[in-house]
């Protein structure tokens, strides 16, 4: 479970300037073994937000607990193995280039502390056991610059769950592939999610991704929580005037007869949840 | 026919001369490519992590770090090498020879690796560090398996530019009498106008820096798997 308490968080503004807030009193808890969606559009926060869970963003004020023990100030060894139990993914899938796909995934198995680390042979057995779970058996020995972006991301996925993480952080992991790319990766999540029991904490500007997949959704604008709640609910009744708006235009685009600036995310819209995790 | 007969002789004379060069330049501009990056290479890793936007920002490390390598490699290289003679004495006992043209070579060259490294780490896409900490990687564990494997196939064009560089330093060398083949350029072409054998002395140059070049452009090729 993670908990988000009155959380704020500011940059410093340039050479004394007033510092700039990027979030303001968000308060959330997220449940173990749900998918969770922060939907927002870009500059909403949303990034902030998913990386202030492993504190890759330290909190400007108020507090992180995970599975109810207090973690917003750990440092050193004890934040290394706060973030060993949370993968996460990312919008350009972040893979090292200079390393084959096996390498990839053993990364997070090399890095925990001596004591703990398994032998080479187990991390390789382990890794190989992961590709094949992401559907990328055989392609162990390639370079990511060998892959396409899906199969990239299928990596990162299994490199995010190298360690057993019980939460896995996914940073707009689906925003830079194509639309069947993306339900395909949205499977594979929803997959782990159900038969690894992995919290999954989703950023995305979709609204079909957050529908499809999530359970619960959290939208961020400007820095604020404007709606949060059962992803049906809140598609069915929004709140707020931006959901509202985004929904309106989503369904204009569904319908054909749109043509601005959103159009991935509105063809992606056409999907029906059933396509997305079956 | 006659062009035969002119080599033969010519090798019989210097050949030995120059064999030595070749032995003398190649030696003296290894060895201090060797130790410019025994001391360059970490100064240019911590250049980077040291940064605002490094992985362990420390502005005072940064500034003395960034201000002595900027001091020394302001300062020219033949000034240095003239300057650096009582220190060269200190270290190696001699500022004669291979020996003594290594020390000022190190030192004129070592600042020059910590800015080569500096920018071939630069190139690292930052959202790796930023993967690899996710992963809870620490600082060292990024510079070792991040910051220098990722940036390992620039590491080696930058090798090899500070050696062709050095190549070109250690003939200047030639002046406090470190030997090599630029130092035989100049005596017998400068200074005795033997036109013949600083044009040998010359070319040995260039076919030496093409061999280097190229095979460093090719071992960087070689463990590249960025774009293949």
């Amino acid at each position: 479970m993670i908990q988000i308490e009155h959380l704020h968080k500011s940059y410093p503004g340039a050479d004394g300037s007033a510092s700039r807030e990027v979030l303001h009193n968000i308060s959330l808890t997220i449940e173990s073994g749900e998918v969770f969606g922060i939907l927002g559009s870009s500059g909403a926060g949303k990034s902030t937000l998913v990386r202030c869970i492993n504190l890759l963003e330290p909190l400007s004020s108020g507090r992180l607990l995970i599975d109810g023990r207090d973690v917003t100030h750990v440092r050193g060894r004890e934040l290394a193995q706060l973030r060993t139990g949370i993968g996460m993914i990312f919008q350009n899938f972040s893979l090292f280039q200079q390393r084959t796909i096996l390498q990839n995934v053993t990364f997070p198995l090399e890095i925990v502390p001596r004591s703990e680390r398994l032998s080479r042979a187990e991390r390789e057995e382990r890794a190989r056991y992961l590709l094949d779970l992401v559907g990328l058996a055989g392609f162990e020995k390639r370079y990511p610059s060998q892959l396409s972006g899906g199969q990239q991301q299928r990596v990162a996925i299994a490199r995010a769950l190298a360690n057993k993480p019980s939460i896995m952080l996914c940073d707009e992991a689906t925003s830079a592939l194509d639309t069947t790319t993306t339900v395909q990766i949205l499977e594979l999540l929803h997959k782990i999610n159900k038969e690894l029991g992995v919290t999954l904490v989703l950023i995305t500007h979709s609204l079909s991704v957050a529908r499809n997949i999530c359970d619960r959704v959290a939208m961020i604008d400007g820095g604020r929580i404007v709606e949060l709640g059962e992803t049906e609910e809140l598609f069915e009744n929004p709140q707020s005037d931006i959901l509202r708006t985004l929904i309106a235009n989503a369904n204009h685009h569904a319908h054909g007869t749109g043509a601005s600036a959103a159009a991935p995310s509105a063809a992606a819209s056409t999907l029906t949840a059933e396509q997305a995790v079956k | 026919m006659s062009f035969l007969s002119f080599a033969s002789a010519f090798l019989s004379e210097y050949g030995e001369l120059l064999t030595q060069g070749v032995i003398d330049t190649m030696v003296m501009t290894a060895a201090s490519t060797l130790l410019a990056y025994v001391l360059g290479l970490p100064a240019g890793v911590l250049l980077i992590t040291s940064a605002k936007t490094g992985i362990r920002p420390n502005a005072a490390v940064h500034a003395v770090l960034s201000g002595i390598v900027n001091l020394v490699r302001s300062v020219p290289f033949i000034i240095l090498l003239v300057a650096l003679i009582p220190f060269t004495r200190l270290i190696v006992g001699t500022s004669l020879g291979v020996p003594g043209a290594v020390v000022p070579l190190v030192i004129t060259a070592a600042p020059f690796v910590a800015r080569v490294v500096e920018q071939s780490l630069a190139e690292v896409d930052g959202s790796l560090i930023e993967a690899a900490q996710s992963f809870g990687a620490s600082s060292l564990q990024i510079i070792f398996k991040v910051l220098l494997t990722e940036s390992l196939p620039s590491l080696i064009r930058g090798a090899a530019l500070t050696f062709v560089t050095l190549f070109g330093f250690s003939a200047m060398a030639g002046t406090v009498g470190a030997g090599g083949l630029g130092d035989i350029a100049i005596r017998y072409g400068y200074q005795r106008y033997q036109y013949d054998v600083m044009t040998v002395a010359v070319i040995l140059c260039i076919i030496l820096v093409q061999v280097v070049q190229s095979v460093g452009d090719a071992s960087a090729k070689a463990i590249d798997h960025h774009t293949k």
